[in-house]
């Protein structure tokens, strides 16, 4: 191809080694899309070790019956730390992260809208992380009470309260998702800004990548779901200071009140979690089957469409509260719904792989992955849409299985499809490919035998959150293999790490375009220069990159 | 570097983008509105479940001429940024400093009704219901107020020694946009309050 770099790139030797303190100098005060996309990464990335330490010390508890390993009060730290970590500083940074690196490269843009914007909001999440931590050492407060926030990841009232939650970490919790709300709020900000207003020439709407696309949904989602957790953790920082009684029970306030606020947030969220997934799906397996997507405009539609959808079906979490026939109903006909513009997304993906010349690369391994996890996962997901099966099962552990099914086998599997796929991009270097297939295999075991077998315990009864349980119950085999696989998925993230620093390194120099892509972002030196592009860009395609490798059959001629 | 892509230029039609600066604050005024909505709701929910007094018909008293004040702001702030827009300076000023004061009563007007509800009815945050969503919601969009009056008094400074010229009318457009969205919260605070909820 004529874009590919010879082996001479100047990635290696560079200008002369910097101070260190330069270096973080540079960073701290960085207002560059690309550094703060890296720094969000990073960030993730430190959090999802810390939260999968958590994970793995919970698996151990579990194992066996009757156990001891940690005690009750610890246990419930750990599913609270484990499931606010994950959702606020490892999902929420990560996905943030990929979107303010790629999105003004991909439409052609020297930087985001608002950079000094783009700078406060991912410190001040950040500082929102540092301050959950915290919390292990200044939580007790005054009162000698606990340590980190033991509340669950939704908290439900009047745990809250400060009757049943004395000292500060709940707190703690507040505050930190507090922050890293604005700090998302700020981001979606910029994205959707920089998404309307820096396209480069020739950007139209419709000519968008679907990454940028769907960016722009979960932004706008973001503003609306992100938004009512702020206005209600609000609230709970009035309880819990001026003594106000919003959740508070005894003087008339409701504590299903916090549900739904909660849940009005928390439904989306996980929207909000998988778009920046589908997103990357959207980039990876059209490249690697050597298609264009199939159904561009269908896939535009339907991701607005689940926008929409999303946002009325939240009550699902609460059918076992007793909300009555009608609104049970109501969000049972509502979930199943949103099964069809899915449905319709998971069609075009398999339509573009359909008659395509596929490359089993690592990445396009994960992405396989996806897409069949994720079938699964919407299929559970769906059998507990139904009210009455859900009164059997919710909160039980095949709710654990259902969703992290989702954000496991699906979202973290594309999310290493999409490192495998960019990270040549990012640093200049391409990842150990063969490495890259272990650390598939060896995390599909991984994750095959911790969550298809989670379903099982479930549908026998197991509750979730409990810290241990009786050796009678027909539980031990399960979990067992439930936790053994958590040994399969630590290896193979261990890989991924060891990969990551290896071929930062090592790793063979990947020129600008080591995948022959379609989108602008692979017209630029890998890593790019910090202004992106020396002239700004025109495009007349949905692929530039193809136009410019194919004159003589440009895709505009057919779009 | 010569072994980088190079993506042919194009300059024949005019490529235009909406603004920046009113894309971003429409943004901003969505993710506000769901914090309001939120609080509202809560409101909405709380009428009338309060187990204790005092109750909204015994204390609230309808706040018409500081409403009044408000609303009229917003045209203030609009004939502002058209004065800046043709270049009419100290027209701009002189409409800016009617808007901060239009505010400022508002706002004294609301510290007088809550210095009233305090110390003669005994009503605070931790009474009951209504004082908790009632100060909650007033002072949220209160604080929103504070937050708009310290803009417009630093754009009247700017205005008044010189340095917001005709080019920066999108910048005060952009202000108004925030200024105009805090008035239209008020239309519905009053409704939810003083008058369904009263
Ligand atoms: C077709 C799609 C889906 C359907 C029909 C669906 C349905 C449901 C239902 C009914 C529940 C409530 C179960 C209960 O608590 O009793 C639930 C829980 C959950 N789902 Fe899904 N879901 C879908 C997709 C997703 C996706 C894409 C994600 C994440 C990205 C997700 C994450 C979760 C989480 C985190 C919970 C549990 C929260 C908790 O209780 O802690 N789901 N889902
Ligand atoms: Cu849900």
């Amino acid at each position: 191809m004529a874009t590919h770099a010879p082996v001479t790139d100047s990635v290696v030797n560079s200008a002369p080694r910097r101070l260190v303190l330069e270096v973080l100098h540079d960073w701290v005060t960085t207002v560059d899309h690309k550094k703060i996309g890296l720094m969000y990464i990073g960030y993730a990335l430190i959090f999802l070790v810390i939260a999968g330490f958590e994970a793995l010390l919970m698996r151990v508890q579990l194992s066996i019956p009757n156990n001891h390993f940690v005690s009750p009060q610890v246990f419930n730290q750990l599913f609270t730390m484990h499931g606010t970590t994950m959702v606020f500083f490892v999902g929420m940074p990560v996905l943030f992260g990929f979107g303010n690196y790629l999105i003004p490269l991909m439409i052609g843009a020297r930087d985001m809208a608002f950079p000094r914007l783009n700078a406060f909001s991912f410190w001040i999440a950040s500082f929102g992380g540092l301050l959950l931590y915290f919390s292990y050492l200044g939580g007790s407060g005054l009162y000698g009470a606990g340590s980190a926030p033991d509340v669950g990841w939704f908290a439900y009232a009047p745990l809250t309260a400060h009757v049943f939650s004395p000292g500060h970490s709940t707190d703690y919790w507040t505050l930190a998702i507090l922050l890293s709300g604005i700090g998302s709020i700020g981001t979606a900000l910029n994205i959707v800004t920089t998404i309307i207003c820096m396209r480069c020439p020739g950007m139209k709407l419709n000519r968008m990548p679907l990454l940028v696309w769907l960016y722009l949904v979960m932004s706008c989602l973001v503003f609306v779901t992100v938004s009512p957790l702020t206005a209600a953790q609000i609230m709970l920082m009035l309880d819990r200071y001026l003594g106000s009684h919003f959740f508070d029970t005894q003087a008339g306030g409701s504590a299903v009140l916090w549900m739904h606020f909660f849940w009005i947030f928390g439904h989306p969220e996980v929207y909000v979690l998988i778009l920046p997934s589908f997103a990357f799906a959207n980039e990876i397996i059209p490249v690697y089957s050597r298609k264009a997507i199939f159904g561009y405009p269908a896939m535009v539609a339907a991701s607005v469409g689940i926008g929409f959808i999303s946002l009325s079906v939240w009550a699902h979490h609460m059918f076992t509260v007793g909300m009555g026939a009608g609104a049970n109903t109501f969000f049972t006909l509502a979930t199943m719904i949103i099964s069809v513009p899915t449905g319709i997304k998971i069609f075009n993906w398999l339509a573009t792989l359909w008659g395509g010349k596929i490359h089993f690369t690592a990445s396009m391994m994960f992405a396989v992955g996806f897409l069949f996890q994720f079938l699964i996962a919407g299929l559970t997901g769906i059998m507990l849409s139904v009210a009455p099966f859900d009164w059997q099962l919710s909160a039980s552990y095949f709710v654990v299985a259902h969703f992290h099914y989702v954000l496991v086998g699906a979202i973290l599997f594309i999310l290493f499809a999409a490192f495998y796929y960019w990270y040549p991009k990012m640093t200049g270097r391409l990842l150990s490919e063969k490495l890259g297939k272990w650390h598939f295999w060896i995390f599909l075991i991984g994750f095959h035998l911790t969550f298809d077998f989670m379903h099982i315990p479930g549908l026998e009864g197991m509750p979730r959150r409990i810290y241990t349980y009786e050796a009678d119950r027909g539980w031990m085999m399960w979990n067992m293999i439930v936790s053994s696989g958590a040994i399969f998925q630590t290896i193979g993230t261990l890989l991924f790490v060891y990969n990551m620093v290896w071929s930062f390194i090592k790793g063979p120099i990947a020129g600008p375009d080591p995948w022959d892509a379609w989108t602008l972002e692979w017209s630029t030196t890998s890593p790019p220069p910090h202004y992106n592009f020396a002239i700004i860009p025109t495009v007349e395609s949905r692929r530039p990159l193809w136009d410019l490798k194919h004159p003589d059959d440009p895709d505009s001629h057919y779009e | 570097m010569s072994e980088v892509a190079v993506i042919p230029q194009n300059t024949k039609s005019a490529w235009v983008l909406p603004s920046r600066g009113i894309v971003g604050m429409a943004c901003l005024i969505v993710a506000e509105a769901a914090i309001f909505l939120i609080f509202i709701v809560a409101y909405l929910y709380y009428i009338g479940k309060s187990l204790a007094g005092p109750t909204p018909h015994d204390v609230l008293d309808l706040p018409i001429f500081t409403s009044i004040c408000l609303l009229s702001s917003s045209l203030t702030v609009h004939l502002a940024v058209s004065a800046l827009h043709h270049g009419r300076r100290s027209l701009c000023s002189l409409w800016l400093a009617a808007t901060v004061l239009l505010g400022s009563i508002f706002l004294a007007g609301t510290a007088h009704e809550w210095y009233q509800l305090i110390y003669r009815d005994g009503l605070t945050i931790r009474t009951n219901l209504f004082g908790t969503t009632f100060y909650s919601l007033v002072g949220l969009h209160a604080t929103h107020v504070v937050v708009g009056l310290i803009m417009l008094s630093l754009a009247l400074f700017f205005s008044l020694t010189g340095s917001m010229t005709s080019k920066d009318t999108g910048r005060l457009e952009v202000l108004s946009l925030y200024w105009h969205f805090v008035d239209a919260v008020w239309v519905v605070v009053f409704t939810v309050v003083y008058v369904l909820g009263r």
